[in-house]
């Protein structure tokens, strides 16, 4: 009996949170071509072209527009794909629902948070970047919708650790899936690194924006920052790093080597992702050399996960490269499916984060700090891997999630490729220029040279550098239109053919299993190694903190843009 | 496929312990060189008010003093410029630099030297360097101060 409808068939009944993947990952891509689209305006600058003045009167200024490019990309886009992606795959793991109302509400403050964050941006009524250092003053809308914002992803943390109790509850004895002990050591680090930027914005910023307060303490605030600052990367990077492990050898035709190194790798992440952030305070008066150089201890720990992941990456690769017939030393390399859009991203992304693991190391190293702090050398630097590893491997986990989520197949895999590969090679030569004339001519960052006659006049010596900077801009652009097109042109199709997308999340195999693992066992105690973390916060923070605030000496807002 | 297992663990054993090695050594060089080029390590000497700084203290005349074979500059990083607005020292003296901000967050980096100071209003820092070489060397605003950061430039000129 035929049964005539005016509304669509609902593609997501019995589904539910598909939709809602569809609609975080969505809206943080969204953002992030906004965000994008000032990018090339950014290095056009580095090559001393002010291109902020085609723009004028809707933006500005050139630092009311690295304001949006900073805010969108590191911190909405970012925030946004975490909160897709390290819901959804617990979910599917564990074969378990969020709640959805809650999941719901999160998307909604994530909405409305940013468009209160974004309002006063566009009126140039903030353009205080996106570390907005105290004194420096922004309307207060600007901190109550980022206080909002990030907020949203809290509720996102409690949904995915109440679901995996609930897992536990129905399931005792068993170890934690992989990709769920992932979500769950992600959100954990999360909700205890997060703690210092709610604490600056919401106690302090939004009562001082708003006048309640007359001052606030520049150093405290710049301290409270750095305490989520830092840890804030790993924030960016564990998603992608959980796509890696438990979907990227199985796309590239092999098996994960081993899972109880995983968890591990996981593990120290949360133990050593906070209590490092004196190392983006090295030039601070204020804080004592001693506990610079315990920071800087602690940083080096970080260093560790990566290379063990570095290790297993590249060992699983290795596994996907034979399984596929490659033979030799090498041969094996050759062997990867390069013509994948996914595998393709992941594989440049991961080449792109050695260069720019071993820049990080320079930039922990106290004394060597000094010869690149707050110069070209650091967005140099974490371009490399945001915009380089985390940036790619969302673009590319996009490629086959977006079908997944919206049973419509990929459009225009050709341009899916070309994206990724120019996109890799912008990046590559951007942050090349951008590390030398930072490191040889220490030109700082976030200058407005291109409009200053008195800085391009100083830095002259650099310009073969400069115009590279143009060349990865124009390259970047096409990578950007190219991208957008894939993904745009693949949602808002009308078509779907569920035979034709991926059913499944693409969860792979492992060598050496959790089973009869001491190591995977003794990783499994969350709350105990969460006590341990807390810790190792207050002692590395608990001094300092405490002297800042028994010794607040507040400074009057000021607006200079 | 046990036996390739266990090379694969015996190689990450390895890696590790390298990557290990590596970080001591690291944190052995930043600990020498702490200790025996410690001076452009920022310190800080003293809360200000940042509202006076322009009226009260040492900062409301900003200027070089020579002491002995030394020299010590008190100097005020402002939007958008510094003050003293040129410094004139002798090669091979040591030069001990005290910075601080009346109104919002600055850079102070000396080209070709280790110097590159946070300043932060509301604290003083306090850094020291020995110019071995004549010539004129700028100072650089690398923190974002508003619309003239990129403007904002001054030079140390050192003497024979």
């Amino acid at each position: 009996m035929a049964v005539q409808t005016l509304s669509r068939p609902d593609a997501y009944a019995g589904v539910p949170e598909k939709k809602l993947t569809l609609y975080m990952l969505m809206l943080g891509f969204a953002a992030l071509l906004v965000g994008t689209l000032f990018g090339p305006l950014q290095s056009f600058n580095y090559a001393g072209i002010d291109l902020y003045r085609v723009l004028k009167p809707m933006i500005q200024s050139y630092y009311q527009g690295l304001t949006i490019h900073g805010v969108l990309n590191a911190i909405v886009f970012t925030q946004l794909f975490g909160q897709a992606v390290m819901l959804y795959l617990p979910s599917r793991e564990l074969r378990l629902r969020p709640n959805m109302t809650w999941a719901w509400v999160s998307w909604w403050m994530a909405l409305v948070g940013l468009l209160i964050t974004v309002l006063p941006i566009l009126g140039n009524a903030a353009s205080v970047l996106y570390s907005f250092y105290p004194p420096l003053e922004a309307h207060w809308a600007f901190y109550v919708g980022a206080a909002i914002f990030v907020l949203s992803s809290w509720v996102t943390a409690f949904l995915t650790i109440e679901m995996w109790t609930r897992w536990r509850r129905q399931n005792p004895g068993k170890i934690t899936p992989l990709a769920t002990y992932m979500a769950v050591m992600f959100w954990l680090m999360w909700l205890l690194c997060s703690l210092g930027l709610v604490v600056e914005v919401v106690v302090f910023l939004i009562p001082w924006s708003t006048g309640l307060i007359g001052g606030v303490d520049p150093l405290l605030m710049r301290t409270l920052f750095w305490y989520t600052g830092h840890p804030i990367v790993y924030f960016w990077l564990l998603p992608v790093y959980t796509l890696a492990y438990t979907t990227l050898p199985r796309l590239a035709g092999g098996k994960l080597v081993s899972d109880p190194l995983a968890r591990l790798v996981f593990l120290l992440f949360l133990l050593f992702s906070t209590p490092v952030g004196f190392h983006h305070q090295f030039s601070d008066p204020g804080i004592s050399p001693t506990w610079k150089f315990i920071h800087m201890v602690l940083t080096m720990m970080v260093v560790v996960p990566s290379l063990i992941t570095a290790f297993t990456m590249a060992a699983s690769l290795e596994n996907a490269g034979r399984a596929r017939g490659g033979r030799g030393w090498l041969g094996w390399i050759k062997a990867l499916p390069w013509h994948n859009p996914t595998v393709l991203a992941f594989l440049l992304g991961f080449l792109g984060f050695i260069p720019g693991g071993a820049g990080g190391i320079v930039n922990a190293s106290f004394t060597l700090n000094q010869a690149v702090h707050n110069t070209t050398w650091i967005p140099g630097h974490f371009h490399m891997q945001v915009a380089i590893l985390v940036t790619m491997g969302a673009m590319g986990t996009a490629f086959w999630l977006i079908p997944h989520l919206t049973g419509k197949p990929l459009v225009a895999e050709g341009f899916a490729v070309a994206s990724q590969q120019l996109w890799f090679l912008g990046m590559f030569i951007m942050t090349f220029a951008l590390h030398w004339m930072g490191w040889l001519y220490q030109i700082p960052r976030r200058a407005f040279i291109a409009g200053s006659p008195a800085a391009l006049e100083a830095y002259k010596q650099s310009g073969v550098w400069m115009t590279l900077n143009a060349i990865a801009g124009i390259i970047l652009t096409l990578a950007i239109i190219f991208f957008f097109y894939v993904i745009f042109a693949t949602v808002l199709q009308n078509r779907r053919e569920p035979d034709q997308v991926m059913s499944e999340v693409p969860f792979t195999q492992v060598i050496s299993g959790p089973e009869n693992s001491g190591l995977a066992a003794l990783t499994d105690r969350v709350w105990f190694w969460f006590g341990v973390a807390v810790v190792l916060v207050v002692l590395a923070y608990g001094p300092v903190l405490f002297q800042m605030f028994t010794h607040i000496n507040p400074v009057p807002g000021q607006r200079l843009w | 496929m046990d036996d390739h297992h266990s090379v694969v663990e015996r190689y990450e054993r390895i890696w590790l312990a390298f990557g290990l090695a590596m970080i001591v050594v690291f944190i052995l060089l930043v600990g020498y060189t702490l200790v025996n080029r410690g001076g452009s390590v920022p310190i800080g000497t003293a809360k200000v008010d940042a509202t006076k700084v322009r009226t009260e203290g040492e900062f409301a005349n900003p200027h070089l003093e020579r002491v002995g074979d030394e020299y010590v500059a008190y100097m005020q990083a402002f939007a958008f410029g510094y003050l003293p607005g040129e410094v004139r020292v002798r090669k091979g003296a040591k030069v001990t630099f005290y910075v601080t901000s009346p109104d919002v967050q600055h850079g102070f980096n000396i080209e070709r030297t280790n110097i590159n100071v946070e300043v932060i209003p509301g604290e003083v820092a306090r850094v020291s360097h020995v110019f071995k070489t004549a010539g004129e060397y700028r100072i650089l605003c690398n923190e974002y101060c508003g619309v003239g950061h990129a403007s904002m430039i001054s030079k140390i000129v050192v003497e024979e």
